[in-house]
């Protein structure tokens, strides 16, 4: 009896501790339904209706004229973009081992379209600027910001291809001044959906979709979601917008975090906010990117040049993307795809113009990536990598930064004579750069950050996806022992060796029991 | 004459058998997480090894308490005292349908290589394994609540010397279940240690007592 009473006691005590664990400790839902209603879509309370100031109310021939009635009311705010890097191109950078530096149109190399030098009128096309000045140089005149491009509410502005920057000029200038208002996602898609030169090709996890995206692609932007806008997660503050791209910085600030909003633990379990430690949100909150239409994985500028009947042209594969164009070489896009993941710990470092590459026959990483395990500092992040062949000096050893485009033919321009050595004098004596007269070709690699097109909770990446021993989403990053995916071969093969020599020893010795039994049976009859 | 003896109390059985529960759980789901087969998923494997793993905690510290404040320990303390009569009998004597070279009392109930094993288990098996559990499970914490001199940069030891230690549980288990079989009869050991009773020879438990 009293046996019975000590066992039942310790029953319930396994019983209520098992309970007191299994059951999950609410902590972070109201933060999340909190979050959730703060950026629900809800009527815009305007405070000011730009509709009804008189000095808008008129037929504006030039968009300087729109520009200079904003200032009039707006009287500081020029300064404000004048220093902005959205206005400048650059921004002031410190790198290890080389110091501060001014990162930008200058000498910023990527292995998309290489460089903007020498290309402005064609790259200008995003820029904040109301054209540029015939040198490509931007004009000083804070009359010649571009206010509109960020602020209009119609989504019926339209920049002007290849001049600089300037608006189509028979847009209703008027009806788009008395929209103004906060940047929506069109704004800013405009430009960030399109960069590389087309839909989705740079990023992979920003292109067109987004505009009006379902939540499937974006959980925040979804329309059938919250319905984000960009700025409500890229904070501003001054017109310095936040959420820097490591593409083009090398210090940790002025990032847009997911943090800010959803803190570093926000998961009921605590098992998985251990894992924030080391591992981004977006390294399991993204498992796939360029869930709608393709991204560039490889872009290859060797094969450019070809031409038909001395025209060029364009191929394009199953899925209409550009395979070759004459233009630009051979590509490789994917869809739908698995991010590459990397240690990072906010600090990057750059290719820049002119600098000497120690190895041509390596891949050549344009913006190398700072961080691993035992960094502090570091975590997990997913990433997009883009690959390219792009002209290379042998001599010199530099990357060529050639001249691509220019209204002329004649003048050198790879896009209309299609020769590398003219293309490559051309751009690289406007760089002020060195140039043997060789062009080889050098592989380059591009970290791109995978940020958005964040997905449901119930679609982000799950446990076995790195936890596994074989295809772990982490295989490459080694240097930490994480279970499921490590382990010793030394004990492994040991411990299965050990294991099998006790049951050969079991099975023997039972066995020799056995046959002992029956033989003693046999002789004692 | 015989009769029957309480060789093993009420709580010593209950130990033992939840122990027994709780190691193969802990081994099925730890062998999951270390990657050997998928069966119940990574996440629930984690969660109730997790679970187990407490649940193991707590009754070994029971079973310590028990151990001390019984003196029940002293029957680990390994003699090598008829060890090799007791070798013998596993190596030759049980082909040969010789009697244990041992009896069992209430005093000394383990043959002294039960002794030496089950001390090797005690004092260094389950410990290591222990402790390696109780460091996988909390070594992000310190650096988390920011003392760096406690700092654990890596997991990869710990993981290593749980799994090694987890290996040997396991090979201890085939060899002690098999050895189950090695009793008076195939089952009499099995049915001590459900019922706690053992049969004596009456004689040799006067022998002994005196």
């Amino acid at each position: 009896m009293r046996n019975i009473f000590i066992i039942l006691t310790f029953l319930a005590i396994f019983l209520i501790a098992g309970i007191a664990l299994l059951k999950n400790k609410e902590v972070e839902k109201p933060l999340l339904l909190q979050l959730k209603e703060k950026y629900a879509p809800k009527p815009e309370k305007k405070k000011v209706e730009h509709a009804k100031f008189e000095n808008l109310n008129k037929k504006f021939k030039e968009p300087q004229e729109v520009t200079k009635e904003c200032e009039s009311c707006h009287n500081l705010t020029a300064d404000e973009i004048m220093k902005s890097n959205h206005y400048n191109w650059e921004r002031e950078e410190y790198m290890k081992r080389r110091g501060v530096i001014y990162l930008g149109k200058k000498n910023a190399v990527n292995n998309y379209c290489i460089a903007s030098h020498g290309n402005e009128k064609s790259c200008a096309k995003c820029h904040v600027g109301l054209g540029l000045d015939k040198d490509g140089n931007i004009f000083t005149d804070p009359a010649n910001i571009d206010c509109m491009v960020c602020h209009d509410n119609t989504e019926t502005y339209m920049k002007a291809p290849e001049k600089g920057g300037e608006p189509v000029k028979t847009l209703d200038f008027e009806k788009i001044a008395q929209n103004v208002g906060k940047p929506k996602r069109s704004n800013c898609g405009v430009c960030h959906f399109y960069g590389g030169g087309g839909n989705n090709v740079k990023h992979g996890d920003l292109e067109m979709a987004q505009f009006s995206p379902t939540k499937d692609v974006d959980v925040h932007m979804g329309v059938d979601s919250v319905n984000m806008q960009c700025v409500d997660c890229h904070k501003t503050k001054e017109h310095n917008i936040s959420g820097k791209l490591y593409s083009l910085s090398s210090m940790n600030r002025d990032r847009a975090t997911c943090e800010e909003c959803h803190t570093s633990t926000p998961h009921e379990e605590e098992l998985i906010n251990e894992h924030t430690l080391k591992v981004s949100c977006q390294a399991c909150h993204i498992p796939i990117y360029a869930k709608v239409n393709s991204t560039k994985l490889y872009w290859d500028w060797s094969t450019a040049g070809k031409l038909k009947n001395g025209e060029p042209y364009v191929e394009e594969d199953e899925d209409g993307n550009h395979k070759y164009m004459s233009i630009k070489g051979s590509f490789v896009w994917g869809k739908n795809l698995k991010p590459d993941y990397v240690w990072f710990n906010g600090t990057a470092s750059h290719y820049l113009a002119g600098d000497k590459v120690e190895n041509p026959s390596e891949q050549l990483v344009l913006n190398p990536l700072y961080g691993s395990y035992n960094d502090e500092d570091s975590k997990i992040i997913p990433v997009k990598i883009h690959i390219a062949k792009q002209p290379f000096d042998p001599v010199n050893k530099i990357v060529i930064m050639p001249k691509l485009y220019d209204p002329e033919k004649g003048v050198g321009a790879f896009w209309k004579d299609f020769d590398w050595v003219k293309a490559s004098e051309v751009g690289m004596k406007e760089q002020g750069l060195p140039f043997s007269g060789k062009v080889d070709f050098i592989e380059t690699k591009m970290y791109w950050p995978v940020n958005h097109m964040v997905s449901t909770k119930e679609n982000s990446v799950q446990c076995a996806e790195c936890h596994t021993r074989k295809g772990s989403r982490i295989a490459n990053l080694t240097d930490f022992y994480i279970p499921g995916r490590d382990f010793s071969k030394i004990v492994d093969r040991g411990g299965l060796l050990m294991i099998i020599f006790a049951f050969l020893g079991v099975f023997a010795h039972g066995g020799g029991r056995i046959y002992a039994h029956y033989y003693r049976a046999r002789r004692g009859k | 004459m015989s009769k029957y003896v309480l060789i093993y109390k009420g709580f010593e059985r209950f130990w033992h058998w939840m122990q027994a529960i709780l190691v193969l759980f802990l081994a099925f789901t730890g062998f999951e997480i270390h990657g050997t087969y998928s069966f119940l998923g990574f996440h629930e494997a984690v969660t109730y090894h997790n679970i187990a793993a407490y649940l193991f905690l707590g009754l070994t510290i029971f079973a310590i308490f028990w151990h001390l404040t019984t003196g029940e320990y002293k029957q680990y303390i390994p003699t090598f005292k008829n060890i090799k009569a007791q070798l013998d009998f596993y190596l030759f004597g049980i082909f040969r349908n010789a009697p244990h070279p041992t009896k069992k009392t209430l005093l000394s109930k383990l043959n002294p290589l039960q002794r030496l094993t089950y001390f090797g288990l005690k004092i260094v098996l389950i410990p290591a394994t222990i402790l390696t559990g109780i460091l996988y499970m909390f070594y992000r914490y310190p650096t988390r609540y920011g003392i760096e001199a406690i700092n654990i940069s890596s997991l990869k030891a710990i993981a290593i010397i749980h799994t090694a230690s987890a290996i040997m549980l396991v090979t201890f288990l085939i060899v002690h279940l098999y050895l189950i079989t090695t009793g008076t009869t195939i089952t009499s050991n099995l049915k001590e240690m459900l019922t706690g009773y053992e049969e004596i020879e009456e004689e040799e438990e006067n022998k002994n007592g005196e």
